[in-house]
């Protein structure tokens, strides 16, 4: 069994979810190469190397893969997918755009961000909004798979695979990266922090968001999120959103200000460690998850948590 | 401009499921079924196309039961002019809809497929990207904003970390994110204008594919539950909890 991994990078350095994505590999067990595609990528790819359990990273560098899309990575997967069992990217939005596209010209079934490996054909995945967990057998020849980043803990370095260059695929020139805007923040990035401060619709507006979370999150060194109300409200963008639609988040402490916990919501952040919950209405669901509640005013609590800190 | 628009008939987002005792399933009886809200979004989308003069009809598709019929009619009330119902009792999934529906877009010509992200029932997020490579079309997915002209498409895309602007060439699959419009009420006199629009009925056979599901669920389980802790009386008390019990910060 050899496994591929589609590596996730901004050309300089691996994104954190690609290491994820490798444990999950070493979980279902075979050699595992890695595949950084992009432009002047080779610090990425170098990085890739370094990966425990990597036995080879393929590198094709071209200028039509600086943009990503999934239409010309789809292309160089094809064309390079012989004699690999298993498939795997992040179930980031790379990922989840890549993937699938894959699996239909190999003409087999993607499994959805997995949670668990049982065997190398079976997988856990939850369902509804991880109301339910679905155990799945596989009977293709590939398995093409995204990963719950979440669920596996980042591969530690130490590593010194061999880097080999790969051929180019044709530029399929059927799609153009026009413009893109990455929010740009000094905090940590919501999918790998440690620490979440997070708003729902109880806030009452975007300046109150900003004005009453930023300092407690300053003082956390945490970073912000929004739960699906807030950010249909427009308080803040929809990068911010955590939950089934958004962002799966699983941090060491997860702070739940002025959020009621919708299940849509609670599918985002049920796997943190630790879950506060600031809540003005004592029958919130989100209590029915939170480690420690508390009941009272946010525009009373969070000022008084941020300068206890 | 043709658009085609598949639709799903999913258990109602404000529904708990549960799951079956003998975990095979989830319990479907007598649980309020609707339209994937994702999909309504892309019909609304495909309308509002519509209404600007660039598409000249929209077609909603459903595969599934019988009662996916209800769907089409929602979308049709929404504002879609036709429908097509792909009836099977088949366990259908993505890769099978993404076959049903290349064979739909060979008979019907479409410029633009605009689909859901991902259903809210299995959670896949795969159909949309699956048609666009089968049909070997380019693909935006999580679409917040569609511009159309010129036979191309600008879609921004909402992606980890903000937002990405694609130009596409037409035909395309473009996949819709919640931000991209707040879809209508469908109002009484079009639900009743919605039931005496076309309704096509055809099974997979007719269009030749194999819809044997590739995946076998072999057992569909509870999360582990997460209790509910306490309740602090204040501030001091919480931060005392969370640096002396839980130790997080």
């Amino acid at each position: 069994m050899t496994i591929l991994v589609i590596a996730e990078h901004d050309q300089q350095s691996l994104k954190a979810a690609t290491l994820n994505t490798v444990t999950a590999a070493q979980k279902i067990g075979g050699d595992i190469h890695v595949l950084v595609a992009g432009s002047n990528c080779n610090a990425a790819a170098e990085q890739a190397a370094t990966l425990q359990g990597v036995t080879l990273v393929k590198v094709a560098d071209a200028a039509h893969y600086q943009s990503q899309t999934a239409e010309n990575l789809t292309a160089l997967v094809i064309a390079h997918a012989a004699g690999y069992s298993h498939i795997l990217a992040p179930a980031t939005t790379f990922g989840k755009n890549l993937c699938p596209r894959i699996a239909a010209l190999l003409d087999v079934a993607q499994i959805s961000e997995i949670t668990g490996v049982e065997s190398p054909d079976t997988f856990v995945r939850p369902i509804y909004a991880g109301n339910a967990l679905a155990t799945v057998q596989s009977a293709d020849k590939v398995k093409v798979i995204t990963v719950r980043t979440t669920a596996f803990d980042a591969v530690d370095a130490g590593n010194t695979a061999k880097i080999e260059a790969i051929a180019a695929a044709a530029d399929t020139a059927q799609s153009t990266l026009t413009h893109r805007e990455l929010t740009k923040s000094e905090r940590p990035e919501l999918g790998a922090a440690k620490i979440i401060v997070s708003g729902g619709r109880g806030l009452g507006s975007g300046e109150n968001y900003h004005t009453l979370l930023e300092p407690l999150a300053d003082k956390l060194g945490a970073a912000l999120g929004a739960s699906r109300a807030a950010v249909d409200a427009g308080f803040v963008p929809n990068d911010y959103q955590v939950g089934q639609t958004g962002k799966i988040v699983a941090p060491q402490l997860y702070l739940a200000v002025g959020i009621s916990g919708a299940i849509q919501h609670l599918a985002g952040m049920k796997e943190s460690k630790v879950i506060v919950a600031i809540n003005k209405d004592p029958d919130a669901p989100i209590f029915q998850v939170a480690d420690y509640g508390l009941v009272g005013d946010l525009f009373d609590v969070v000022p008084q948590l941020a300068a206890a800190l | 401009m043709k658009i085609l628009v598949p639709v799903k008939r999913v258990v109602d987002y404000n529904v708990k499921v549960r799951v079956k005792a003998d975990g095979s399933g989830i319990d479907l009886a007598n649980v309020k079924m609707s339209m994937n809200p994702f999909d309504e979004i892309a019909i609304e989308e495909a309308v509002r196309l519509k209404e600007a003069g660039i598409a000249t009809e929209v077609i909603a598709v459903s595969c599934g039961v019988t009662a996916c019929q209800e769907t089409l009619r929602t979308a049709m009330a929404i504002g879609a002019d036709r429908g097509i119902l792909v009836e099977t009792d088949v366990e259908l999934q993505p890769l099978a809809v993404a076959k049903l529906l290349q064979a739909l877009c060979a008979k019907e010509q479409p410029q633009l497929v605009i689909c859901g992200k991902q259903a809210i029932d299995d959670d896949a997020n795969q159909t949309g990207q699956m048609l666009a490579a089968l049909q070997n079309w380019p693909q935006a997915t999580f679409a917040s904003k569609v511009l159309i002209a010129n036979g191309k498409a600008s879609v921004t895309r909402e992606i980890d970390g903000g937002l990405e602007t694609l130009e596409i060439s037409l035909p395309a699959v473009v996949s819709t994110d919640l931000r991209l419009n707040e879809p209508r009420y469908a109002t009484l006199p079009n639900i009743m204008k919605a039931k005496k629009k076309p309704l096509d009925t055809v099974k997979p056979a007719d269009l030749g594919v194999d819809v044997t599901p590739r995946l076998t669920t072999l057992k569909v389980s509870e999360p582990p539950k997460r209790s509910a802790g306490i309740k602090v009386a204040d501030v001091a008390e919480l931060v005392n909890k969370l640096k002396n019990e839980a130790k997080v910060i």
